[in-house]
């Protein structure tokens, strides 16, 4: 479990993250949800010690990354996989070559071993014939794809993904959301997901936070969404006629 | 200004102290500075050939033109495109020829790595993404610009020699007795030992600005810009100070 208690941060004097407490649990699909520019790549950023917060804990199952030494660190950082939201393929390396790199830097397998782990999460990912491409070669989807493989190469214990569905289309990012589900599941990783997506938010939200400007604006799971009577909520989740709909409807079947 | 400049420097120092550590995996280090020969070095030798051939051709018939004096014999030519060949193109010109081709390429390279995350996916898996992306790039181009000074000191002269041939404005012989004459072979170190700090400054100074991007594809563009102009500036400074420390 990651917990974080009163995290603030702040760039040149403009305070982006005010106190945010949450915790993100074991073996779930954690989302923080919010509208763009409310701090959700600079929270996720914070917790994988991108960004130093100016105050607050963040805890790794008891272990407290900001207090951590820079070994203990590079510990951490062998537990954890990351997905951004542009993808961020080494552009040099083929797909095959992405997915095996971090197995060529820190695992202490021999070639045959690395070769066959980077196959495993390829096919993992459903990905196949693509090794030899180049990112700039395959299209988004498939990148995401590449770019989970190479998130849980290393088996992490904690993956995180910034927006893994922006710029793709809605049958892709449904899959993609079922992918990050299952290997949740499958593996019992932690997993903290960005996203302003409302698919995302009412089909994988097992543990949602919510962020408004910056503000922890509420926590629940995606069937307390439909009753909750939190305003700014409402407002971002049911923003479009069809959502609202949704929630009307939902709710007449429930008092039923 | 200054205190912008200061402030700058100190963060360049950091960034070096941050490059200079011991590779994580030294077999992934190879792996990327046989790259990074290919690509920096090796990849410059068509440009440093155009450019060596043309200016010893031009030297020479500049030296022909301006050394009118009866006083001065006939070989002077040949040595005086020599002396200008080692003492300063070689070294400082080419330096500041290369600092637009190879510095441009690092700072648009590693800001590019920037803005799409790339480093940042690096840091994440517990890369030292400033030692793994930087320090083979400083190693391969200082291990090998010497061979380019030499290759544009050889290909210069020869560029002499054929304008000597074609135009026929000064015979052979005296053009190469001229270049053997007064021979200080101290100059081909001075310019190989000049050149080795013009490339660090190149390669270091050109990934710090990369490094440090923030933004999108302009601002990639705009490091880039600053990153060939400050190093060529600094290439002027540190040529200053050389010629001061080491000829006097
Ligand atoms: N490195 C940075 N320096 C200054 N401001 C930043 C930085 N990163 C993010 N911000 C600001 O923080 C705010 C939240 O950004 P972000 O977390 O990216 O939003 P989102 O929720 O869309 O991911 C934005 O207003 C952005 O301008
Ligand atoms: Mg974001």
């Amino acid at each position: 479990m990651i917990e974080v208690k009163n995290i603030s941060k702040s760039f040149d004097g403009k305070t982006i993250l005010h106190s945010v407490s949450a915790q993100f649990k074991d073996g779930l699909t954690n989302l923080i949800i919010g509208q763009s520019g409310s701090g959700k790549t600079v929270l996720m950023k914070s917790l994988v010690g991108l960004h130093t917060p100016d105050q607050g804990e963040i805890l790794y199952d008891g272990r407290d990354l900001l207090k951590m030494n820079n070994s203990q660190k590079k510990e951490l950082r062998k537990e954890i996989g990351m997905l951004f939201q542009g993808s961020a393929l080494f552009d040099s390396e083929t797909v095959l070559g992405n997915v095996m790199f971090p197995l060529k830097m820190f695992s202490d397998m021999s070639y045959e071993e690395q070769l066959e782990r980077a196959h495993f999460c390829i096919k993992r990912v459903n990905l196949v014939g693509a090794d030899d491409k180049y990112p700039s070669e395959i299209s988004g989807g498939m990148q995401k794809r590449v770019a989970i493989a190479r998130a849980i190469a290393l088996n992490p214990k904690y993956l995180f993904c910034d927006e893994p569905n922006s710029g793709l289309d809605p049958k892709t990012s449904i899959l993609i959301d079922e992918l990050l589900v299952d290997i949740t599941h499958e593996y019992g990783i932690t997993t903290v997901i960005n996203t302003h997506d409302m698919n995302s938010v009412l089909g994988i939200g097992e543990n949602i936070v919510f962020l408004n400007k910056g503000h922890l604006a509420w926590t629940g799971n995606k069937d307390q969404v439909y009753d909750s009577d939190n305003e700014t909520l409402n407002d971002f989740v049911f923003a479009n006629d069809l959502f609202k709909k949704v929630k009307k409807y939902v709710n007449l079947t429930n008092d039923k | 200004m200054l205190k912008k400049s200061l402030e700058s420097f100190g963060r360049y120092c950091i960034f070096m102290w941050k490059c200079m550590s011991v590779p994580d995996k030294w077999r992934e280090f190879f792996r990327r500075y046989v790259q990074e020969l290919l690509r920096l070095g090796i990849d410059s030798i068509p440009l440093v050939l155009i450019v060596s051939v043309f200016i010893g051709a031009v030297c020479t018939i500049q030296m022909k033109l301006n050394i009118t004096s009866p006083l001065l014999p006939k070989y002077a030519i040949g040595m005086t495109t020599r002396e200008i060949i080692l003492l300063e193109f070689s070294s400082s010109i080419l330096c500041l020829i290369l600092a637009g081709k190879v510095g441009s390429s690092i700072a648009s390279e590693i800001g590019t790595m920037r803005v799409t995350e790339q480093i940042d996916a690096l840091e994440i898996m517990g890369v030292n993404s400033a030692n793994f992306l930087v320090f083979p790039k400083i190693a391969a181009f200082v291990s090998y610009i010497p061979v380019l000074v030499v290759f544009c000191m050889v290909t210069s002269l020869f560029g002499g020699y054929l304008i000597c041939i074609v135009t026929g404005m000064v015979s052979v012989d005296v053009y190469i007795y001229g270049l053997q004459t007064m021979f200080t072979p101290w100059y081909v170190w001075y310019a190989i030992i000049k050149s080795l700090i013009f490339a660090f400054i190149i390669s270091s100074v050109s990934s710090f600005f990369g490094y440090y991007v923030e933004g999108g594809a302009l601002q990639v563009g705009t490091a880039s810009t600053r990153a060939v102009v400050t190093s060529s500036i600094l290439i002027l400074l540190m040529d200053v100070v050389c010629t001061k420390v080491m000829l006097q």
